[in-house]
């Protein structure tokens, strides 16, 4: 009877189970014959007759939340052009999202900007590794990925030519800085210290073209974690030191320089230090304006630093960019108006208006398309801030190709910002260009592009 | 008392429609249920919402294995972001060097992160409380920092992309995406379940209420503790590879300790111990930091400072307020609920959660350990003596 | 041979500062049988307010000693306010709410102060000292840690092993009941080791602070080293915690040195798994035996 009862239970069991899984598939295929209705749109993405929507996906927090300013800079002029008139008429709408520097959140975003807010275009996004998560796909839509905020030599490829870059490629830096050291410090034993990385990998390609091999002494890397905050740098300090560098090349994020800074005091090794543009901001390191602190705390060593940089500084307050910049954004950004002017911001202007221009360029019909080609045929022609003018064609995707050489100095203006002031820079020697690839580094003598009336009247 | 009223008696007692008492058959119908509801919603719900939607379904599924392991197992792991990384990086790693199918690759990649698991827990087996919680917390911030060692192997700081998988023309391809990964928790969730109602549930719940008695009991109490430590790393994998689908590539920057936090917090307001509590959990993590706080933000008019940290500080008040006020999760909520509803209408008003819960009183004696809230309990304390 | 040199001081150092925050841990775990995860976010949040106090132009030892007293303060009142009601509960819940925590401050110090990084100066100076004609890698600072750190260590084994209270304290800490029907005040001695260990946490983040910098997160990673020191050494022991974070560093120093920086995680968590797996209550606990 037991037996009986427990076998029927299994077969009806089964049975039931049998029909559940039937009814659920049945249900779903005759669901899915209808299929989803994908409503192409005619019109291009995120343009109407009286607006253009743009996204941008930045480090509003996280570990690149010093970055954090930059956006709302570009929001500022996009702002000031909406109330000059906007853009061909069409008001600029700029939505900058926060992906706290991890590329799963790029991710996400970026796919809201695309599917959810409609946008244009992708704009200004700043990040190595989190723009190269999102180029496949922005690239498969057709989304233009443009201006991206980072030096990697990755933005110029005929496999994705909806990307650009903003930044001079990496290389660039490495050629212009091993240039330098190459004419200035001939005969020294030089090391390197990078991060163990594209930026790292792309900088150390660039001085190998320019300095010679065998005055290179010693190469250390580190990772760009917290944990080596903890362990230090000993290791990569004590190592160049044993080597015998007077000159150290470092492509390294700002706090890592410091941390070199304090390590190379502990250790009483006293190089030459000539530091990637990237960590180029003295305010950026905690570089003091004044080094009498309780204890030098390794900041001497900063002192006569060389770096390089595209544009101007924002310690040089009689240069005209620097001088419209804060005008504009003091009255349409608030932090700006609160605090001051950084460097990010001036870059965030630049960019911002660079984007302004080559929406006007592409024409009152707008289309994706129609961007790209007014940027390859244009783009050398935009007006900026920049001490070259841009590199854009149909084939070269990265905007800056040339660089101001800069001594960091306790004896320059210094940078003044809520959290301290700090050490100022001042330009050395001429403003270089070259190209990524082979061709040698060549002085620039054009000037600076001039400050357009339409911007300083208005600003 | 009256023909009618007995008759009405007996009509009560037989219900229309009865939950079958098999749990696989049980589990499956809500399954069924589920896969019509979401068919649905995916439907219904744009490109993007589809996106997020998937991105629910894989956190659900790297939650029911934190759940597993914290909640009715006993053990804490603080570093489950680490297991997803494991994961992630498998898949990515089989799609760049084969070109199987991305079932049989899902699949290795659990078989993978179960493995790490393993070597992760063995050695926890002989640890208690605080020290299991430090060394996951190593993990998680450990494993992906490898994967800069040997950076030419997993693609350095660009990492190795994870191209979106594609079905048939007339579905959308964020559509397709939801798909695999629902598919993906709804048999987690029966397999898991049924795991729960089996054997091996009520050891690991014996082993979380009482190793010494459960040793006593005949279970193998380290064996129980490195099985659960395997399964709860296997769905964090799980979640890793299809977290991978979604962001369409992954590197050393993709899995931070954030991600395991997002987890714990993930549990505890779900309901710590409740396998239904993580869709509530999944819902916080994939809405709260891209969502909600940035309306709240908004909404009060707080500067950028301070809305670019609102994320952060109320995954923290989740794991601090809703550990000390509510420790039950939204799930243990509603149960409490369920169960004052059920005590109004029931003859003798007083609410019996047991009853209200489940359907079966002779199955409730066994299994009950998921419906109550388990962290939270003083258990056993077991003390190393002093002096 | 100088590369040898200098990177066995440099794990040195590291080892102390890394035994600071591991004192702080066994500290905690003594007096109130908890491990505090919030223990650096902490201390961060003090550094902080020991920042502010330092450019209000006042010395830094006026900042050293109002940072120590606002986390004796700060330590005390999370007690009251956090760890209390969890009192009777499974150990679990302390956890999650001691990380909770950690993630609520750190979101709290990022709103109020942002993420900048901000130098924090030293005692003495970090050059370091010439012996011959070489300059090895051992400054005036890094006596002051080491005096520093062995002072803590000392303190506490007078506190525990030499006085009255340090006794209640580990009596409350282990088997409250019997202490309580003993005629010990429960309640006041939790809340003071809670402040005693915050302001352990406090002076390792103002060791830590000169040679990092201070941002919302310095004190996560340190932390974890801390925990590694504390679990080889066993948490229940101050000596331990002082050889196990010398271990802790040294291990860091050499792994980083010979094999490479990403390495330098991964050989805190071996480190742990091995002593584990040799002593799983840590080298210097005394052996247990677990009681029902």
């Amino acid at each position: 009877m037991k037996r009986f009862s427990l076998h029927s239970a299994r077969r009806r069991a089964r049975l039931y189970a049998t029909g559940v899984v039937a009814c659920a598939v049945v249900g779903t295929m005759a669901l899915t014959a209808s299929g989803p209705a994908n409503a192409a749109s005619v019109s291009t993405p995120g343009v109407t007759a009286t607006s253009i929507t743009l996204g941008a996906t930045e480090p509003l927090t996280g570990v690149a939340a010093n970055y954090n300013d930059i956006a709302p800079a570009m929001q500022a002029v996009f702002a000031w052009a909406n109330a000059h008139g906007g853009v061909n008429g069409r008001q600029i709408n700029f939505k900058f999202v926060d992906d706290q520097y991890t590329p799963s959140i790029t991710s996400t975003m970026t796919h809201q900007l695309v599917l959810q807010d409609n946008i244009f275009a992708d704009i200004g996004s700043l990040g190595t590794p989190t723009q190269l998560q999102v180029q496949p796909y922005l690239n498969g839509l057709k989304v233009p990925q443009l201006f991206i905020l980072s030096g990697c030599n990755c933005w110029s490829s005929s496999k994705y030519p909806y990307s650009s870059g903003y930044q001079p490629p990496y290389t660039v830096d490495g050629k212009i800085l091993g240039n330098y050291v190459a004419k200035n410090f001939s005969g020294q034993k030089v090391g390197y210290f990078t991060q163990d990385d594209e930026f790292g990998f792309d900088t150390i390609k660039g001085l190998n073209m320019e300095i010679k091999g065998s005055s290179v002494v010693n190469k250390q890397t580190y990772v760009a974690s917290t944990a080596a905050y903890v362990a230090g740098l000993q290791s990569q300090v004590a190592a160049l030191q044993a080597s015998g560098a007077k000159v150290v090349v470092m492509a390294a994020i700002p706090p890592f320089v410091g941390l070199f800074a304090t390590t190379a005091a502990t250790l009483g090794y006293t190089p030459q230090l000539v530091i990637d543009g990237v960590a180029g901001d003295p305010s950026a390191i905690g570089a003091p304006a004044a080094l009498t602190t309780p204890a030098p705390n390794g900041q001497a060593l900063l002192n006569g630093a060389i770096t390089d940089g595209y544009g101007a500084f924002e310690n040089q307050t009689s240069n005209a960019w620097v001088q419209v910049a804060t005008k504009l954004l003091t009255k349409y950004d608030s932090e700006v108006a609160k605090n001051g002017i950084t460097g990010d911001e001036l870059v965030g202007f630049n960019l911002g208006y660079t984007v302004y221009q080559a929406l006007k360029a592409a024409g009152k019909n707008l289309t994706r398309q129609g961007l790209l080609n007014a940027i390859a045929a244009d783009g050398k022609n935009f007006v900026n801030s920049g001490f070259v003018p841009y590199s854009y064609s149909s084939s070269v995707h990265f905007g800056y190709e040339g660089e101001q050489l800069y001594k960091m100095s306790t004896t320059a203006t210094p940078i003044t910002l809520p959290t301290g002031t700090f050490m100022g820079v001042s330009p050395v020697g001429p403003v270089y260009y070259t190209s990524p690839g082979a061709g040698p580094v060549k002085v620039w003598h054009g000037a600076q592009d001039k400050v357009p009336a339409s911007l300083s009247s208005t600003a | 008392m009256g023909e009618l009223q007995k008759r009405a008696q007996g009509l009560a007692a037989k219900p229309w429609f009865r939950m079958p008492r098999q749990p696989m058959l049980r589990h499956l119908t809500y399954a069924a249920v589920a896969v019509v509801f979401l068919y649905f919603l995916t439907q219904k719900l744009s490109a993007f919402n589809d996106y997020e939607v998937g991105q629910i379904a894989f956190y659900a599924v790297a939650l029911a294995g934190l759940t597993l392991l914290t909640g009715i197992n006993g053990q804490i792991s603080l570093g489950h972001g680490g297991f997803m990384a494991v994961g992630g990086f498998t898949l990515a790693l089989l799609v760049e060097h084969t070109t199987w199918n991305v079932v049989p690759e899902l699949a290795i990649a659990i078989a993978t992160s179960a493995l790490v698991g393993a070597v992760i827990g063995i050695p926890a087996t002989r640890l208690r409380g605080p020290y299991l919680a430090g060394m996951t917390l190593m993990v998680a911030l450990g494993l992906p920092y490898l994967t800069n060692q040997y950076n030419s192997f997993f693609g350095g700081d660009q990492g190795l992309t994870t191209p979106q998988p594609t079905g048939p023309a007339s579905i959308n391809p964020e559509q397709w995406l939801a798909w695999i990964q629902l598919a993906c928790a709804l048999i987690v969730l029966i397999l898991l379940g049924n795991l729960l109602r089996s054997r091996f549930g009520r050891s690991f719940r014996a082993v979380r209420d009482d190793e010494i008695a459960a040793s006593l009991a005949g279970i193998h109490v380290a064996r129980t503790k490195v099985i659960a430590f395997m399964v709860s790393a296997g769905c964090a994998g799980l979640a890793g590879a299809l977290l991978a689908l979604s962001a369409g590539g992954v590197n050393s920057a993709e899995f931070p300790l954030s991600i395991s936090i997002y987890l714990l917090a993930g549990m505890v307001i779900g309901g710590t111990g409740s396998l239904m509590g993580v869709w509530w959990g999944a819902i916080l993590i994939v809405y709260l930091p891209t969502s909600w706080a940035p309306a709240l933000a908004s909404h009060f008019h707080v500067n950028s400072q301070v809305s670019a940290n609102l994320a952060v500080i109320i995954f923290g008040l989740v794991l601090v307020v809703g550990m000390l006020v509510a420790p039950g999760g939204i799930q243990g909520a509603l149960r409490w609920v369920a169960a004052r509803v059920g005590a109004y209408f029931s003859p003798d008003g007083v609410p019996n959660m047991k009853l209200s819960l489940q359907e079966a009183p002779t199955d409730r004696a066994v299994h009950d350990g998921e419906s109550v809230t388990q962290v939270g309990e003083p258990g056993v304390q077991v003390h190393p003596t002093n002096d | 041979m100088q590369f040898f040199l200098n990177i066995t001081l440099g794990g040195i150092a590291t080892g102390m500062i890394v035994a600071a925050v591991a004192l702080g841990l066994v500290l905690i775990f003594r007096a109130t049988n908890i491990v505090n995860f919030a223990q650096g976010a902490m201390a961060m949040m003090t550094t902080y307010i020991a920042y502010a106090v330092l450019h209000q132009g006042s010395g830094y030892w006026l900042a050293f000693v109002a940072a120590l007293a606002t986390g004796l303060l700060f330590g005390a009142l999370t007690q009251v306010v956090l760890i209390r009601p969890l009192q009777g509960k499974s150990p679990l819940n302390a956890i999650i709410v001691t990380f909770g925590f950690l993630i609520f401050l750190e979101g709290v110090a990022g709103a109020i102060w942002g993420s900048q990084t901000r130098t924090y100066p030293a005692p003495f100076s970090e050059a370091g000292q010439k012996i011959g004609n070489t300059q090895i890698a051992f400054s005036p600072f890094d006596v002051f840690v080491v005096l520093a750190v062995l002072a803590l260590m000392i303190l506490m084994l007078v506190l525990f092993r030499g006085t009255d209270l340090g006794l209640r304290m580990r009596a409350v800490a282990f088997a409250p009941e019997t202490a309580r029907l003993l005629g010990v005040r429960v309640r006041p001695l939790l809340t003071l080791g809670w402040a005693l260990s915050a302001a352990a946490g406090v002076l390792a983040a103002l060791l830590v602070v000169p040679t990092s910098s201070l941002t919302p997160n310095f004190m996560d990673v340190i932390l974890i080293y801390g925990f590694t020191a504390a679990v080889v050494g066993g948490l229940d022991s101050p000596v331990g915690a002082l050889v196990g974070g010398l271990a802790t560093g040294l291990s860091l120093a050499y792994v980083g040195g010979y094999l490479g920086g990403s390495l330098e995680p991964m050989a805190a968590l071996a480190l742990v798994i091995v002593s584990l797996m040799i002593r799983p209550e840590g080298l210097f606990a005394r052996p247990a035996p677990r009681r029902v």
